[in-house]
């Protein structure tokens, strides 16, 4: 079966910023694949260029079977794209929206009403469909930019960063949508900057920084590598700090991490459960106070730092938001 | 749903002229149901009609003639470029929205969303000056040629509001931004107000009168003035009004002929 996106060795420039630096990348036909890397690491930089938003300086791009340098009408035929911008027309209706876009990828006026109200309904705005954009939230803006990249029924969605911005309701109203589409059959490309939405959503997941990618796997093969979730205790007093460190130290190998300003102590949890249990009780002999206990996904940079040794730099840590 | 959607054949485009439209229609949606695009497009041209007429009317005198029928033409043949600027804020809102990104990655002609804008945004305009043309009457304008003259130049004003397009779609997509647009824009000023069109050139110090008697926009103005003067305007303006026509659709084709292929390149680029 034809690969939906074959890349290899994909390289842009722009003046002396290298955005993608032979970027390798392969995804099968059913699969959610997450591009997920901090800012700058070229993530929407790929995405534009599975687009064929803009054409890479050197390697080869395929989507589903289409170079996208040589047949780039044949490759947005089969795509639809969604942004971190919500690019809807603000002063049409959402129906009006959908039909346009249906229109323009050809349909009949007949089909382009129809193809409209079915992914209004698969969405879940039928009944908002005829109000104008403009006056939707913006979580119902997400949803209708969704909706605008599915009327054409595309083989594979690009989603850009889709939950970016988003409060915690709306974005587990588009992450249902999301995963209510994979079911049904459309290959996804998404890039993020949260590992519990590449967690949630994906099935493979591509680790990029500068423009390379640095880790490939499934959700579950990457937490293997990385060593599984963060343990973090908050303590009452100050004076606790040391002696937390200590005992958790001792949890098979886990470099503990120390927040003095929060009073936070915290360590990636490798044995799981029972390790853990033991070091709390010990704790709580020895009288040590604690405000609050958090298991935790590793978030960006705690991922970065353990993939490739060094932190996210100064691109500021994109800690993943209570879901 | 999937069923039910048909497809084209795999590398098929949709039709030019159905990608124009459909956009074309977007763009004009956007306009009328805007409280204030459409207030403005509407009024403002008129306003600042207003304001020219009774500000300068009393102050500036033209030999043989009422202010108000100098005024005319020119303000409408200028009118159009200060609307262009619209247009280059448009685009440029559009690049800096996603909404580009969207239509760019639809099996499209490229070209049809710029027809689109440069379509939607002259029926704007020719909407704007057909409005300020009923305020100028109202105040004391008078066509002294034939109503197929007044027509003619109407319709001239249209062409060379749409050549212009292709100038501001341009500058929209080099800009970038709504702001850069806006600034950009500022260019119009000395080619509206170098020109014949709110003063004679001759009253204008030389250094000023050799730019304002070869720029595109001095023959545009008198274009319009001759075909709205009738047989005065030989007398006024040294030639009949057919020199000054063909001079002014020579200047709008080639202003069409080089910012069009810019335009189209500079979208493609991305």
């Amino acid at each position: 079966m034809t690969a939906m996106i074959e890349a290899c060795g994909l390289t842009k420039r722009y003046g002396k910023t290298t955005a993608l630096d032979g970027l390798d990348l392969t995804a099968d036909a059913g699969q959610v694949v997450a591009v997920l890397g901090p800012n700058g690491a070229g993530k929407t930089t790929f995405v534009r260029a599975v687009a064929t938003l803009l054409r890479a300086d050197a390697g080869t791009l395929l989507v589903a079977g289409y170079d996208a340098r040589k047949q780039p009408s044949a490759v947005r035929r089969v795509i639809g794209l969604a942004g971190q911008f919500a690019a809807i027309e603000p002063a049409m209706t959402g129906r009006e929206n959908l039909e346009m876009v249906a229109r323009l990828f050809g349909q009949s006026r007949r089909t382009a009403k129809a193809s409209a109200t079915a992914v209004l309904e698969r969405l879940g705005l039928s009944g908002d469909g005829d109000r104008l954009a403009r006056t939707y939230s913006g979580g119902m803006r997400r949803r209708l930019d969704l909706g605008a990249s599915l009327v054409g029924a595309p083989r594979l969605l690009l989603l850009d960063e889709p939950t970016t911005g988003l409060d915690p309701r709306s974005r587990i109203e588009l992450w249902d949508a999301i995963r209510a589409l994979v079911n049904a059959g459309t290959d996804v490309l998404m890039t993020t900057q949260y590992l519990d939405e590449a967690d949630h959503l994906a099935s493979l997941v591509v680790i990029i920084d500068h423009g390379k990618s640095v880790a490939t796997g499934s959700p579950a093969d990457l937490k293997r590598q990385i060593g599984g979730n963060i343990v973090e205790l908050h303590a009452r007093h100050q004076h606790d700090l040391v002696r937390i460190s200590e005992m958790l130290g001792r949890l098979d190998g886990g470099e503990v991490q120390i927040d003095e300003a929060t009073r936070r102590v915290s360590v990636r949890a490798h044995s799981g459960g029972d390790g853990l249990m033991s070091a709390l009780r010990s704790l709580e002999a020895s009288g040590v106070e604690l405000e609050d206990i958090a298991m935790r996904q590793p978030n960006l940079d705690e991922v970065f730092l353990s993939l490739t040794g060094r932190p996210t730099e100064d691109r500021g840590s994109m800690a993943a938001p209570a879901a | 749903m999937t069923t039910a959607i048909a497809h084209g054949a795999a590398g098929g485009r949709t039709g030019l002229a159905k990608s124009t439209f459909t956009v074309t229609r977007r763009a004009l949606l956007r306009y009328v149901r805007t409280p204030q695009l459409i207030v403005l497009a509407t009024v403002q041209m008129s306003l600042f009609f207003l304001i020219y007429r009774y500000m300068f009317g009393g102050a500036i005198h033209i030999a043989g003639m009422s202010y108000v029928d100098y005024l005319v033409p020119g303000f409408i043949a200028t009118g159009v470029l200060f609307m262009g600027i619209g247009t280059a804020t448009a685009m440029a809102e559009d690049l800096e929205q996603g909404f580009v990104d969207r239509l760019r990655s639809l099996p499209i002609p490229r070209s049809s969303v710029l027809i689109a804008r440069a379509t939607a945004d002259t029926a704007i305009l020719a909407w704007s000056t057909a409005f300020t043309a009923a305020v100028a009457f109202a105040v004391g304008f008078m066509l002294h040629g034939s109503a197929l003259d007044g027509l003619a130049a109407f319709g001239l004003v249209v062409v060379i509001g749409f050549a212009f397009e292709w100038v501001f779609i341009t500058m929209g997509l080099f800009a970038g931004n709504a702001q850069a647009a806006q600034g950009m824009g500022m260019i119009v000023f000395p080619f509206a107000f170098v020109s014949s069109a709110y003063v004679p050139v001759s009253s204008m110090p030389s250094w000023l009168q050799v730019f304002a008697e070869h720029q595109p926009l001095t023959y545009m103005v008198d274009a319009v003035r001759a075909l709205t003067l009738g047989p005065q305007a030989q007398a006024l303006l040294g030639h009949p009004s057919s020199y000054y026509v063909t001079r002014s659709l020579l200047w709008a084709l080639a202003i069409i002929a080089v910012s069009l292929p810019i335009a189209v390149w500079k979208y493609r680029r991305g």
